[in-house]
Formats: C-alpha cells, structure tokens, sequence
C-alpha cells in the first residue's frame, strides 16, 4: 500500500512540473503582460524599464530556470499586478471556492441520494420516470446559461436573492467563512445550485442504478422476509450499499468541481480561485496562473488518495495493491 | 455541466463498460436496435429534433433570410428590434435583432451550425484518435499499454473545462483553434473506452483464430477488433456531441472561443445577457433555448442507446 | 433582502447565524467595476487605484471633477524661472497616525516612487522630469527641471504624499514595500479616509478622517465592493446591496433613468475613441485588393473612411446615447481643445467620391483590429464602423481579441486599422497630441502609442513648442493649432468621447468626473 502510494506521488510530481512548464511556456507566447498592465501614458523608455522590473526581458529560458529554483524552495513567483505571492493570493481566495464547492457537493449527495433512491425503487412509476427524464435535463442544462438564468428569476425579477459576489464573512479558526451569516448564505445559494446541478443528476443516475442492483440482491429480499420495516431496508440496507460508488465518484467530483467553479465564479462573481484565473488570464498574469494550476492539481492528487483511503474502507473487498494492476 | 472527462468513471460504471459486449443475435442486430429504440417516443422525438436542426443548419444559407456575418447586410439602425418587428429588407425579425441589427433567427441558425460543426468534428476526431491509441494499447499491452495509459490517466486527471480554457488562452480565438482544443480534450476518454472493451474481446477466440492465421496487426486490428467494441463507443460518441456542444458554448461564453463576428450559440448567450436585465430578453433567451433543446435532444438519443446497448440493464 | 427567504433560511439554521449589519446613514456602500491591484499608491499608475489613493492620500495639487488643479497639500505653486519651480506647502496637516507633514516627506516620496518593486506601471513618468529637489524649510520646497517644464504641476498632481516617518524603518532601511500597504500597516496618508480593510476580490473599507484638513467627510464608513460583471452590478443597485454604482452598462440607462428608486449621473470623459490607420509602409496586413499598396498612405481614402462613418448613429443606436460625436482628441471646453472643429458630416456619397478619385473605385477588402473589453461597448463600435465601410464599398471585416492579446498585436503593427481609446490623464491637449499623433520617437518620449505611425513634422515641431511653453494661454494657442493640423489632415479618426455614468439609490447624488474615478468624496446626500 505505502509503494503504492509513493508510486502515485511519483507520478503527480512528474505531471505537475511538466504541466507547469507547458504553461509557462504557453503564457510567454501569448504576450507581454506589460502591454496590459502599463499606463498607456508611459513612453517607450518606461516600458523598457518596467519589463525589466518584472524580469521579462530575460530570456525565456533563464526565466524558467528561475522559476523552478524558485519553485522548489516554495516561491511561485510574484503577481506581476498585485506584487504579492501567487501561492499567497490563491490561499487568500482558496476558502470561498472550497466553501462553494462543498455546499454544492453535499447539495447534490443529499438530493441526488433521495432522488435516486425513489426512482430506483420505483422505476416505472410516473415520478421515478419523471425524475430520470430530469435528470437528463439535469446534464444537458450548460452550467453557464443556468446561473444566467436564476440570477435573471431570483435577481432580478423576484428580487429575492442577491445577484452576485460573496455575502458577510466572519473569521473562523483563521479561514474566512460566509457560511455563518444570513447575508453569506443568501449569497451562496444561487451559485452552490448552479455549481451542483449536473452532480445531482450524475448522482441520481449513480443511485438509481445501485439501488435497482441492490434491491435484487439476496441480503436485501432475507432482510424483508425478516419482517423489517421497509423503510429500514432502504436506509440502512439499501442506502449503505449504493454509497460506495456514489462516494467515489463524487470524490472524484469534487475536483472538477473545483475546476467548473471558473464558470461560476465568473457568472456570480465570486471571490474565489476560478475568478482570479480567469482575470489571471486576460492580464497575462503568469506567475498566478501557474501557481493556480500547480494548486489545482495538488489538491486533485489529495482527494484521489483520499477517495482510493475511503473506498478501501467503505468496501473491505478492496485491496489498493490491487488497483494498480 | 457535462463537458467533463471525469465522467468517465460514472459513464463507465452506468454502461457496465468494459465488459459490454455486442447483444445476442436473434434478428439482424440493426433492426433489433432500430425496433427497440424506437419503443421509446421520448428518445424517437429526440432524434426527430436532431435531424430537423442538422438539415437547417446544413441548408442555412438558404434558408435564413440575412447572412449574419455579413455586417454589409446588417444595419445598425436596425439594432435591438423586438420579435416579429417588421424588416425593410425582408419580411419580419422574428425574433427580433441583436444591437448590430443583425436578425437573431438567422444568427441562431448559423450558431447552430458554429455548435454542431464543433461537436461534431472534435467528436469524430477525438474518436478516431482515442480508438486508435485504445486499440493499440489493448493489442500490444505490455509496455506500449501502460506509457498509453498513463498518459490517458494524467489526461483524465484533469477536467475537461480547465485544459480547454488554458489551451485557448494560448491559441487565441477560432473556430479551429475550439476544435483543436476539444479533441485533446476528449481523445483520452475514447482511448480508455475501447481499451477496455478491446481487452475483453481480445482474450475471445476468433482474434486468436486471426493472428493465427498470420494477419496482418493493423488487419486484426482494425477489421476485427474495432467492429467488436463499436457498441459502447457509439453510445459515448453521442453524449460526448453534446458535451462537446455546451464546452464550446462554455468557452465562447467565457471569452476563449469563437471570434465574436462568427458567433456560436454560447456566444450569442453572453452577448445577449447584457442586455437581459433592461428587458431584451430576445437576445440571450432564444440561443440559450437553442441550444438547450440541441444538447437535451442528443442526450435523450444516447440515454436510449445507452439502454439498448448495454446488456447488464436489459430485462 | 428578501423577507421570506431569511426567515426560511433564519428557521433552518436557528442560532449557527451571525446577523448582518444593517446599513447606517452615514455608511456608504459603492459597487465598483474593477478593484485597485494594490493600496500602494506609487504601485500601479490604474484608473480604479489612483481614485483608491485619492480617499487616502493627498498629493501636492488635486485635481477637480473637471480636471483643473486645485491647491492640496501645497497652498501655492509658481515657477520662478524657465527651470526652477517653488511650492508652498500646508502648514500643521497630520498623517492619519499622527506624524507631521512637512517637506521632507515629499522629498522622500518622489525618491521612492522610481523606486517600487515589481510595479507594472510606474509613477517615475511623472517624477523623471525633477532634476533636483530643496526643502528652503520645512513648508517650502524647490523644484528644479533640466528644461521648461510647464506641465509639472499637472504630472506632480498624480503623486501621493506617504509619510516618511511611518513607512522608512519598515523594510530595514529600504524602501517600504507594496505588502506593507496592502495589509494596512502603512496605509497611512493624509487624506479624507482611513484604511480600514481589504479583501481582494471581495471588499475595501474606509472609514472618515474626522481630522482631514480639508473639513471632515461626509461618509462614517465606506466601503467598495468589487462586481465585475455589469449585470449583477445593477441588479446589486436595485436590490440595495450597494448605494452606487459605477459604470451601469450603457443598454440598462433607460431602464434605471425611469426607475424612481433610482438616480443617474452622467458626464463626458477625457476619453477619446478613435481609429488610427497605418501610415507607414506600403507594406500593410490588413488590406486586400489594392495590388499592395496601401490605401491609407492617401489623404482621400482617410477622408473618405472619415466620412463614410455615421458618428452620430453609432453613439445613439450602439452607445445608447451616452457618448459625443468627436471633433477632434479631447472635447471641447478643456484644456487646448479647438473650438473651431466640428463633428465630420456623414456622407457617404462623398466617401465613394473620393475613394472613386483616389483609384478605388470599387474599395478593397479591410479588417479592423478592436479589444474586446477594454472601452465601453469597444467591438460593437467596430463592427458598426465596419458596417458603415462596408456600404461605401470597402468591405470590412472586424478581428476582435482580449485586450492582452490585441495590444501585443497592435504594438506589433499586425493592423492596418484599429480601434482603441485614448484618456488623457493630463485632462490637456498635449497628452493625446504626444502620445497618438507625434512620430515616434523614444529619446523624447514621443509617439508611445501612435501605432499607426502617422508622421507630419509640422505637427511634431508645434507639439515640441507648446511643450517648452511656460505662458499658459500661449500653450493652449498652440496646442489648438497642432490639433487642428492633425484633424484637417485625417492623421488619425476621433469617433466619439466616452461618456462615464454612475447610478445611485434615490436620495444620494455623485458629481461625474472627467477622469472617470469612482470616488466617495464624490456622493453627497441630495436632500
């Protein structure tokens, strides 16, 4: 278990360094970030000067060359438009996305679980058909266009909701929180269910499915033949049987989840990692875009241990040695 | 949102991959397929959709009455007219202008097209890339198997939406440059699908039988193997159309796809949504219903499909 | 916030809630477009900074809504010949921490400014003209300028004072660095507003400087609030999250002029759009069908381009109204603007006379380079251009990119047209004038961003003379004069001014700025 480990780590620092240098790269190709970022005022002899503040009239490959010593010692460079650490930067913002993707993650475990869990113990009842046809409206609806469109009924319209950006936050244990106050909430909601819409359907599809498989299976017709309340079975039996693949998957999950928060921070404008990509983005802002992947990628590494730790303990059959066959 | 590799697992768990394997023949298989798809309306009317939006979009430039990217034919004085507002140069804007004047039923058609050019072409290529590494991965294993994989696997380990987005910062916007970006976004899931199925089927005796009789590998390969492991990928290739429709919707919204003179339904949304709260609804609503009706239509399609070819469900 | 879904959220999580704080009266809320990249006042020479740092900071002069200077911490200002400038400055001013401004804090500031790490953007453009600074005492400084430098009071209005016994000791004797004002430790000026807090992405408080020299603000507490997208902006401002806005997307103004909760403000910008067409090399990439040469080398096809255009409609129908006509690179009524210009007449028979006259009877094929998001509504203006081009027979194509990618193409001349816009910081004549139109020429400082390479040495010598000209209506004569030239020679096209908005909630007013800063010394109460 522990080679198996070392190995998977192994090969995770292998693809984020190449990653890392691939976007490097990259992002050297597309521009200057001085040609955004300078004031249109300065002449030409300033722009020089400001290029070499930065350190962008290095060569390319020198300026690699310092970005990786840089890199191991754990400085990902500064924000050439906020001066500050990017790894400080994107810590600064990382709580309000994982605080978004967890709400939308426990959103869709818990509606996705009870859907799913209906439609598949009663598969051709109008409700459960009703449900799977959803479900597919579910993954068809583009994340975008659905935080367009709430924001346009609950916004704008009803006036219920705020449009956009983080509610009141108070400080808990360090980390920044808004998911204590009235005013964070009633921010959080539109984006968690625009965020959590196609993991619920993903779920519901995940649950129904088990449950039809599990509702067949010996242990659960002995333990109704035992006299069990059938709404024991469901819970315990059933529900406890479908979690293993629907806790895997959302393990999985919560890593793209991270990833499609971009879209919805954008649509929501919400103070969080993906927002600070895509502003990273369009001033060229290299060092930050970088670091955002490395994070990125760091934190994908970390939940798929975890899932591969979870699923080993959920289900005693698996063996992780065996998983790299 | 559905434009994710990491549905792999979750796809892969639904279809029973890899172990399908092509249904017992009692007809022609086609027609058993083409029967049984047909018991569902739902699924009948998705593909009655689907083919409707192709032909228009194949036949657009006749039968839109404006060539929306011909900003000679649009007229400025023209911009941001409700629905059914009457047009000098033709009938009626039927569903109104953009502020361009550019007439949104013809700049809805022609995103259509932008769309399904999109998701059609990065899926076709995707597919024949994936399969062809997936192929040679299952028939070569050993080392050649596991380098593949592990690329396929790293590939995998990131979502589809970041690798786009990162990719097309650096291309620049174009419509090619959208359709480059999707097909090394989705080649990977293609390569791991047919690995699976094509080692299942690899192990059966009529692949032994060929390589026996000394064919050739790219023979064995393509004549044999692939034909076997169509079943599953067909199913993928449908749902990954309209996976592939709403990422390019999703970058184009974000600013990374299309140039914004060729718009796509994604596109036209974002353009549109500035105008949504001063009560232009028009111009955002119409594509994004559009292009809802196109992804939901093809994902009905391949919900059935998924159904019929997979064994594990079939009562 | 809405009733039923607090107490339905209220009943669900009972006592885990902290409440918010209800708005005071004396506390203001403000919506911004964009956030300032630092508080560092010498960081980053950005619109949404240098109003940041005019509620903290004060500089030596201040600028007025209308761009002319004002007396800040320096009561007068005079030159006491062609070179040598005298400043009298504020007596008994605090920074908010209690030290004493006095000279030598603004020695020690125009030192520092060069003087910032990793700044993108530096202040020293508006430092590098001092040759030598003297403190006569503690209250008089004295300027010295290698030439005639009649623009130094304008270019000293730019610098925030920071106070030299606060910040000097914080980096071990070296220059203070950015952090050091973003977490607020050295935040500290002498302006209106105190730092109280920042949160990127998120908020930045301030709070009144009751002992402002200046009188005391009107506001207890401010704070900004960054919504990016225009959509959620507005609807922050409908749905009270925010008492102002900045920047309300021009297509919403209808709808936020007729509502009653709701107040607009509007006033014209030092912003010009223009399009500015390579005039270099017959060697150009955006053209087609001229067997190589290049169209815009003659005057007849610039004057037709000029004219094929319908100024007033793309301000109306594109711009919603909210934009002028331009005449020439700063309206009217600022510092050396012509009064003699006018608004090009649209006339699009006359455009295909000329382009019939100068050999192009059936035009040619043309794109148009444009940002994206950078000016207001900045590629829908370029494909109404386009269209209007179009009409006249020269059939023109738009190629719009992210403003980071479209500079980098336009600075390497990759469009025979382009769109973009020009604020002159100045708020004179001379800034657009040197920065558009001069040939290029890196020694002076010429011609930064005259990327369509138009050359005309009459214009250079005139601009170069108002340049060395202390007299200050001798200036403006000859600035007029020089914007005159560049205009009957259609060496670059002015298309309209940007008009800067501000939406506030019913019973605040916001007097507009020429520099289109969002400050809050701007709101008032309107009774």
């Amino acid at each position: 278990m522990l080679v198996y480990f070392i190995r998977r780590l192994g090969q995770s620092a292998l693809v984020l360094v190449v990653m890392a240098l691939l976007v490097f790269v990259g992002i050297y190709a597309i521009g200057n970030p001085v040609d955004v970022l300078i004031s249109p005022e300065a002449d030409l002899a300033e722009q020089q000067a400001t290029v070499e503040r930065l350190g962008l009239d290095k060569p390319l490959w020198e300026q690699l060359w310092l970005f990786l010593v840089n890199a191991l010692g754990g400085d990902l460079g500064r924000s050439f438009v906020h001066g500050e650490p990017a790894l400080q930067l994107i810590l600064d913002r990382l709580p309000a996305t994982m605080e978004l993707a967890l709400v939308a993650l426990v959103f869709a475990v818990t509606v996705g679980v009870f859907l799913g869990l209906w439609a598949g113990l009663r598969p051709d009842s109008l409700l459960g058909r009703s449900i799977m046809t959803g479900s597919i409206l579910g993954f068809s609806l583009p994340n975008f266009w659905l935080g367009l469109m709430l924001i346009l009924v609950f916004a704008v319209y009803l006036q219920w909701l705020p449009a956009g950006g983080r509610g009141d936050t108070v400080d808990l244990l360090g980390i920044r929180t808004s998911l204590l106050t009235l005013d964070g909430w009633s921010h959080l909601l539109l984006p968690a269910i625009t965020l959590a819409l196609y993991k619920t359907s993903l779920v519901i599809r995940l649950a129904r499915a088990g449950t039809r498989e599990v509702a067949l299976q010996d242990y659960v017709k002995f333990a109704r033949a035992k006299g069990l309340s059938a709404a024991r079975v469901t819970y315990v039996h059933v529900l406890k049987n479908i979690m293993i693949p629907v806790v895997t998957v959302i393990g999985l999950e919560l890593g793209s989840m991270i990833a499609f928060a971009v879209v919805t921070e954008t649509v929501f404008a919400w103070p969080g990692i993906g927002k600070l990509l895509i502003d990273s983005i369009v001033n060229l802002d290299r060092p930050v875009v970088v670091a955002y992947l490395m994070m990125t990628v760091f934190i994908f590494i970390l939940i798929n241990l975890a899932v591969d730790l979870l699923y080993s303990l959920l289900d005693p059959r698996v063996r992780l040695s065996e998983a790299k066959a | 949102m559905s434009d994710d590799p990491q549905s792999a697992a979750p796809l892969e768990a639904l279809t029973g991959l890899p172990e399908a394997a092509p249904p017992p023949v009692v007809r022609s298989p086609l027609s058993r397929l083409v029967r049984d798809f047909c018991a569902s309306w739902v699924a009948v009317l998705g593909l009655a959709v689907i083919l409707v939006i192709a032909v228009v979009a194949l036949f657009a430039p006749w039968i839109v009455p404006q060539d929306p990217y011909d900003l000679s034919q649009l007229d400025i004085m023209d911009g941001t007219l409700p629905p059914g507002s009457p047009a000098y140069a033709f009938g009626t804007y039927w569903l109104g202008t953009d502020i361009q004047g550019r007439d949104m039923l013809s700049a809805i058609v022609y995103g259509l097209r932008i769309s399904l050019v999109v998701g059609s072409v990065s899926v076709a290529c995707a597919l024949v890339i994936g399969s062809t590494v997936g192929l040679v991965a299952a028939f070569f294993g050993g080392a050649v198997d596991s380098v593949l994989m592990r690329i396929v696997d790293i590939q995998l380990s990131f979502p589809a939406i970041l690798v786009a987005l990162i990719l097309l910062a650096i291309f620049g916007n174009g419509v090619d440059k959208v359709i480059v970006a999707l097909i090394i976004v989705q080649w990977a899931y293609y390569a791991r699908a047919v690995r699976g199925s094509a080692l299942v089927e690899r192990r059966k005796e009529y692949i032994d039988a060929a390589v026996c009789l000394g064919l050739g590998s790219r023979r064995v390969l393509f004549r044999h193997l692939l034909p076997n492991c169509l079943p599953p990928l067909i199913v993928i290739a449908t749902v990954q159309v309209a996976n592939a429709i709403a990422l390019e919707a999703t970058l184009s919204f974000l600013g990374v796809g299309v140039p914004v003179t060729e718009p796509s339904l994604g596109l036209l949304i974002s353009n549109g949504f500035e105008y949504m709260m001063s009560g232009r609804y028009w111009i955002s609503f119409f594509p994004g219903v559009a292009l809802v009706v196109v992804i939901v239509a093809i994902n009905l399609v391949g919900d059935r499909l998924r159904d019929l070819l997979n064994p594990r469900l079939q009562r | 916030m809405n009733r039923t879904l607090a107490v339905l959220l209220g009943g669900a999580l009972a006592l885990g809630l902290v409440q918010a704080g209800t708005a005071q009266a004396d506390e203001l809320v403000i919506g911004v477009g964009s956030e300032p990249s630092a508080i560092d006042p010498h960081y980053h020479n950005l619109g949404p900074n240098n109003a940041l740092k005019e509620h903290i900071f004060d500089g030596l002069i201040k600028q007025d809504a209308q761009q002319r200077l004002q007396p800040g911490l320096a009561e007068s200002w005079e030159p006491l010949d062609d070179t040598t400038w005298q400043f009298n400055l504020r007596q008994g001013v605090t920074f908010h921490d209690g030290t004493p401004f006095d000279a030598e804090d603004v020695i020690y500031t125009i030192e520092r400014v060069p003087n910032v790490p990793n700044s993108p953007s530096s202040f020293g453009i508006y430092t590098n003209a001092i040759e030598s600074m003297e403190a006569k005492d503690p209250h008089t400084l004295i300027f010295k300028t290698p030439g005639p430098r009649p623009l130094l009071p304008t270019e000293l209005s730019n610098i925030a004072i920071i106070s030299k016994e606060t910040v000097a000791d914080s980096n071990g004797g070296d220059w203070p660095k950015t952090e050091g004002f973003n977490d607020g430790s050295l935040a500290v000026g002498t302006g209106p507003y105190k730092f109280k807090e920042f949160v990127k992405g998120d908020r930045l408080v301030l709070t009144a400087n009751a002992d402002y020299w200046g009188g005391a603000p009107e506001w207890e507490q401010v704070t900004f609030k960054p919504i990016t997208s225009d959509g959620p902006r507005v609807a922050a401002l409908l749905s009270g999250d925010v008492d102002v806005i900045d920047n309300p997307p021009t297509q919403d103004l209808p709808r936020l002029e007729s509502d009653p909760e709701v107040s607009v403000y509007s006033g014209l910008s030092n912003r010009v759009i223009y399009l500015h067409m390579d005039q270099h090399a017959d060697e150009t990439p955006g053209v087609k069908g001229t067997d190589g040469k290049n169209p815009f080398k003659d005057v007849r096809v610039r004057e037709a381009v000029s004219k094929a255009i319908d100024r007033k409609a793309i301000v109306e129908k594109i711009m919603g109204g909210v934009a002028v006509a331009a005449e020439q690179l700063l309206p009217q009524g600022m510092y050396g603007a012509s009064m003699d210009l006018s608004v090009e007449e649209y006339d699009p028979e006359a455009a295909k006379a000329l382009l019939a006259e100068a050999g192009y009877p059936d035009g040619f094929e043309l794109v148009i380079g444009t940002p994206n998001d950078r000016y207001i509504n900045d590629e829908k203006v370029a494909q109404a251009a386009a269209q209007f081009l179009s009409r006249v027979g020269i059939k023109t194509g738009v190629d719009a990119s992210t403003k980071s990618v479209f500079f980098k193409r336009r600075n390497d001349f990759e469009f025979t047209v382009y769109l973009a816009g020009w604020g002159a910081g100045t708020g004179e004549m001379s800034s657009p004038l040197r920065a558009l139109v001069a040939t290029p020429d890196k020694d002076k400082g010429y011609g930064g961003t005259n990327r369509g390479r138009y050359s005309n040495p009459e214009l250079d010598a005139k601009i170069e003379e108002a340049l060395a000209t202390l007299d200050d209506a001798e200036r403006e004569k000859l600035l007029q004069e020089a914007s005159e030239l560049v205009v009957k020679d259609y060496g670059i096209l002015p298309l309209h001014y940007e008009v800067t908005s501000w939406a506030t909630r019913k019973g605040l007013a916001y007097e507009p700025r020429a520099d289109q800063y969002t400050m809050a010394m701007s709101v008032t109460k309107a009774d």
